[in-house]
Protein backbone atom coordinates (compact mmCIF):
# COMPACT_ATOMS: atom_id res chain seq x y z
CA UNK A 1 0.00 0.00 0.00
CA UNK A 2 1.11 3.60 -1.04
CA UNK A 3 0.48 6.26 1.21
CA UNK A 4 0.83 9.61 0.71
CA UNK A 5 -0.82 12.13 2.73
CA UNK A 6 -0.39 15.92 3.75
CA UNK A 7 -1.87 18.55 5.88
CA UNK A 8 -0.49 22.39 6.38
CA UNK A 9 -0.84 24.07 9.57
CA UNK A 10 -0.15 28.08 9.75
CA UNK A 11 -0.38 29.83 12.98
CA UNK A 12 1.41 32.74 14.89
CA UNK A 13 4.35 32.71 16.82
CA UNK A 14 2.78 32.68 20.23
CA UNK A 15 4.43 30.15 23.07
CA UNK A 16 0.52 28.94 23.72
CA UNK A 17 0.77 27.32 20.35
CA UNK A 18 3.85 24.94 21.01
CA UNK A 19 1.14 22.19 22.54
CA UNK A 20 -1.08 22.54 19.69
CA UNK A 21 1.78 22.07 16.79
CA UNK A 22 3.11 19.48 18.85
CA UNK A 23 -0.02 17.62 19.28
CA UNK A 24 -1.64 18.27 15.68
CA UNK A 25 1.88 16.19 14.46
CA UNK A 26 1.10 13.73 17.10
CA UNK A 27 -2.46 13.27 15.54
CA UNK A 28 -1.45 12.83 12.00
CA UNK A 29 1.31 10.54 12.40
CA UNK A 30 -0.86 8.36 14.32
CA UNK A 31 -2.05 7.35 10.46
CA UNK A 32 1.20 5.42 10.15
CA UNK A 33 0.47 3.12 13.66
CA UNK A 34 3.86 4.63 15.63
CA UNK A 35 4.52 3.09 18.88
CA UNK A 36 4.21 5.76 21.72
CA UNK A 37 7.61 6.07 21.86
CA UNK A 38 7.97 6.79 18.25
CA UNK A 39 4.88 9.56 18.77
CA UNK A 40 6.68 10.93 22.05
CA UNK A 41 9.79 11.39 19.79
CA UNK A 42 7.91 13.43 17.05
CA UNK A 43 6.38 15.47 19.70
CA UNK A 44 9.88 16.39 21.27
CA UNK A 45 10.77 17.52 18.07
CA UNK A 46 8.18 19.39 16.84
CA UNK A 47 8.00 21.37 20.24
CA UNK A 48 12.05 22.29 20.06
CA UNK A 49 11.36 23.80 16.29
CA UNK A 50 8.39 25.43 16.70
CA UNK A 51 10.25 26.77 20.34
CA UNK A 52 13.22 27.77 18.54
CA UNK A 53 11.36 29.41 15.51
CA UNK A 54 8.79 31.51 18.58
CA UNK A 55 12.10 32.90 20.49
CA UNK A 56 14.84 32.98 17.73
CA UNK A 57 13.03 33.85 14.80
CA UNK A 58 10.38 36.63 16.00
CA UNK A 59 12.16 37.36 19.53
CA UNK A 60 10.61 40.94 19.82
CA UNK A 61 7.03 40.64 17.18
CA UNK A 62 4.48 37.80 16.58
CA UNK A 63 5.23 36.54 13.32
CA UNK A 64 3.77 33.84 11.14
CA UNK A 65 5.34 30.05 11.73
CA UNK A 66 3.83 27.20 9.28
CA UNK A 67 3.92 23.42 9.88
CA UNK A 68 3.65 21.35 7.35
CA UNK A 69 3.35 17.20 7.48
CA UNK A 70 3.54 14.75 4.44
CA UNK A 71 4.25 10.95 4.86
CA UNK A 72 6.28 9.89 2.16
CA UNK A 73 7.45 6.88 0.69
CA UNK A 74 8.28 3.65 2.71
CA UNK A 75 6.55 5.06 6.14
CA UNK A 76 8.55 7.94 6.06
CA UNK A 77 7.36 11.49 8.02
CA UNK A 78 8.22 14.88 6.99
CA UNK A 79 8.19 17.56 9.35
CA UNK A 80 9.16 21.08 7.50
CA UNK A 81 8.70 24.02 10.15
CA UNK A 82 8.96 27.80 8.52
CA UNK A 83 9.33 31.01 10.15
CA UNK A 84 10.10 34.12 8.08
CA UNK A 85 12.11 36.27 10.93
CA UNK A 86 14.86 36.99 12.15
CA UNK A 87 17.12 34.13 10.51
CA UNK A 88 20.33 32.19 11.84
CA UNK A 89 23.79 33.68 11.23
CA UNK A 90 25.56 30.55 12.45
CA UNK A 91 23.64 27.13 11.44
CA UNK A 92 26.62 25.45 12.69
CA UNK A 93 27.30 27.13 15.81
CA UNK A 94 23.65 26.91 16.63
CA UNK A 95 23.64 23.00 16.14
CA UNK A 96 26.03 22.83 18.66
CA UNK A 97 25.18 21.12 22.21
CA UNK A 98 24.92 24.30 25.19
CA UNK A 99 25.12 26.93 22.36
CA UNK A 100 22.03 29.26 22.99
CA UNK A 101 21.43 32.70 22.53
CA UNK A 102 18.32 32.34 24.70
CA UNK A 103 16.87 33.02 28.39
CA UNK A 104 17.97 31.60 31.46
CA UNK A 105 15.40 29.15 30.49
CA UNK A 106 16.71 27.73 27.68
CA UNK A 107 18.85 24.92 27.35
CA UNK A 108 20.32 25.41 24.33
CA UNK A 109 19.76 21.51 23.22
CA UNK A 110 17.27 21.65 20.74
CA UNK A 111 18.57 20.81 18.01
CA UNK A 112 20.71 18.63 19.18
CA UNK A 113 17.26 16.85 20.39
CA UNK A 114 15.53 17.02 16.86
CA UNK A 115 18.84 15.43 15.52
CA UNK A 116 19.01 12.49 18.10
CA UNK A 117 15.27 12.00 17.94
CA UNK A 118 14.43 11.77 14.28
CA UNK A 119 16.43 10.25 11.76
CA UNK A 120 17.32 13.12 9.54
CA UNK A 121 17.85 16.98 10.30
CA UNK A 122 18.10 19.63 8.01
CA UNK A 123 18.13 23.53 8.62
CA UNK A 124 18.11 26.43 5.98
CA UNK A 125 18.45 29.74 7.47
CA UNK A 126 19.16 33.38 5.45
CA UNK A 127 19.36 36.58 7.72
CA UNK A 128 16.36 38.56 7.72
CA UNK A 129 14.55 36.09 5.60
CA UNK A 130 13.67 33.04 8.05
CA UNK A 131 14.66 29.05 9.24
CA UNK A 132 13.34 26.17 7.48
CA UNK A 133 13.81 23.08 9.40
CA UNK A 134 12.97 19.84 7.57
CA UNK A 135 12.93 17.12 9.67
CA UNK A 136 12.45 13.01 8.74
CA UNK A 137 11.43 10.09 10.42
CA UNK A 138 10.91 6.64 9.61
CA UNK A 139 7.85 5.14 11.46
CA UNK A 140 8.52 1.25 11.19
CA UNK A 141 5.74 -0.80 10.37
CA UNK A 142 4.48 -3.54 12.99
CA UNK A 143 2.45 -5.80 11.05
CA UNK A 144 3.42 -5.64 7.47
CA UNK A 145 6.75 -7.92 6.50
CA UNK B 1 0.99 22.13 34.22
CA UNK B 2 1.29 22.94 37.85
CA UNK B 3 3.21 21.94 41.38
CA UNK B 4 2.61 20.96 44.52
CA UNK B 5 4.85 21.03 47.30
CA UNK B 6 5.12 19.35 50.79
CA UNK B 7 7.66 20.27 53.10
CA UNK B 8 8.53 18.12 56.50
CA UNK B 9 12.05 18.61 58.47
CA UNK B 10 13.49 20.69 55.51
CA UNK B 11 12.77 18.22 53.11
CA UNK B 12 10.64 19.93 50.25
CA UNK B 13 9.45 17.33 47.76
CA UNK B 14 7.73 19.10 44.86
CA UNK B 15 5.45 17.27 42.37
CA UNK B 16 5.23 18.01 38.97
CA UNK B 17 2.26 17.81 36.61
CA UNK B 18 1.36 17.85 33.37
CA UNK B 19 3.31 18.99 30.13
CA UNK B 20 6.11 21.00 30.51
CA UNK B 21 7.61 23.29 27.70
CA UNK B 22 8.92 27.08 26.88
CA UNK B 23 5.50 28.26 26.80
CA UNK B 24 5.49 26.89 30.61
CA UNK B 25 8.76 26.95 31.79
CA UNK B 26 9.09 30.73 33.22
CA UNK B 27 6.17 30.54 35.17
CA UNK B 28 7.23 26.85 36.39
CA UNK B 29 10.24 28.23 37.26
CA UNK B 30 9.72 31.34 39.43
CA UNK B 31 7.05 29.38 41.27
CA UNK B 32 9.77 26.55 41.89
CA UNK B 33 12.30 29.35 42.84
CA UNK B 34 9.65 30.90 45.33
CA UNK B 35 8.94 27.56 46.78
CA UNK B 36 12.46 26.64 47.66
CA UNK B 37 13.78 30.19 48.43
CA UNK B 38 10.70 30.16 50.89
CA UNK B 39 11.77 26.74 52.42
CA UNK B 40 15.86 26.48 52.39
CA UNK B 41 15.65 23.11 51.77
CA UNK B 42 18.42 20.85 52.96
CA UNK B 43 17.06 18.33 50.43
CA UNK B 44 14.70 18.95 47.65
CA UNK B 45 12.92 15.82 46.09
CA UNK B 46 11.16 16.42 42.07
CA UNK B 47 8.80 13.83 41.77
CA UNK B 48 8.21 13.85 37.84
CA UNK B 49 5.28 11.06 37.87
CA UNK B 50 2.79 13.67 37.17
CA UNK B 51 5.29 15.31 34.45
CA UNK B 52 2.98 13.93 30.63
CA UNK B 53 5.65 16.14 28.65
CA UNK B 54 8.70 17.77 28.59
CA UNK B 55 11.10 19.29 25.48
CA UNK B 56 14.35 20.57 26.34
CA UNK B 57 12.64 23.60 28.61
CA UNK B 58 12.80 20.65 31.37
CA UNK B 59 16.56 20.17 31.09
CA UNK B 60 17.17 23.77 32.02
CA UNK B 61 14.62 23.74 34.69
CA UNK B 62 16.49 20.82 36.03
CA UNK B 63 19.89 22.59 35.68
CA UNK B 64 18.68 25.73 37.25
CA UNK B 65 16.93 24.22 40.08
CA UNK B 66 19.61 22.06 40.79
CA UNK B 67 22.05 25.00 40.97
CA UNK B 68 19.83 26.85 43.18
CA UNK B 69 19.55 24.06 45.74
CA UNK B 70 23.13 23.81 45.44
CA UNK B 71 23.61 27.47 46.26
CA UNK B 72 22.31 27.21 49.39
CA UNK B 73 23.77 23.90 50.49
CA UNK B 74 21.24 21.63 49.77
CA UNK B 75 20.49 18.68 47.72
CA UNK B 76 18.78 17.23 45.03
CA UNK B 77 17.38 14.27 43.55
CA UNK B 78 14.88 13.56 40.79
CA UNK B 79 12.56 10.33 41.24
CA UNK B 80 10.25 9.04 39.37
CA UNK B 81 10.97 10.01 35.75
CA UNK B 82 8.76 9.23 33.01
CA UNK B 83 10.15 7.32 30.05
CA UNK B 84 9.51 10.54 27.57
CA UNK B 85 11.16 13.31 30.10
CA UNK B 86 14.34 10.27 30.82
CA UNK B 87 14.87 10.31 26.43
CA UNK B 88 15.39 13.79 26.76
CA UNK B 89 17.50 14.25 30.04
CA UNK B 90 19.62 11.45 28.94
CA UNK B 91 20.21 13.62 25.51
CA UNK B 92 21.85 16.27 27.71
CA UNK B 93 23.88 13.79 29.72
CA UNK B 94 21.99 15.48 32.86
CA UNK B 95 22.39 11.54 34.79
CA UNK B 96 25.75 12.48 34.99
CA UNK B 97 25.05 15.71 36.63
CA UNK B 98 21.88 15.03 38.37
CA UNK B 99 20.96 12.29 40.79
CA UNK B 100 17.64 10.47 39.24
CA UNK B 101 16.56 7.93 41.65
CA UNK B 102 15.14 4.23 39.89
CA UNK B 103 16.09 5.01 36.98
Amino acid sequence: MKLDNYTVLEFPSRSANEGFARTVAACFAAQLDPTLEEINDIKTAVSEAVTNAIVHGYPDRIGKISMKLRIKEDRVLEIIIRDWGTGIADVAQARVPMFTTGGEERSGMGFTIMESFMDNLKVRSELGKGTTVTMKRRIACRVCK
Amino acid sequence: MSIICTEENRCLTVHIQGELDHHRARELMTQLDREINCALPRKLELDLSGLTFTDSSGIALLLRTYRNVQELGGTMCVRNTPQQAKKVFWAAGLQHIIPFEGV
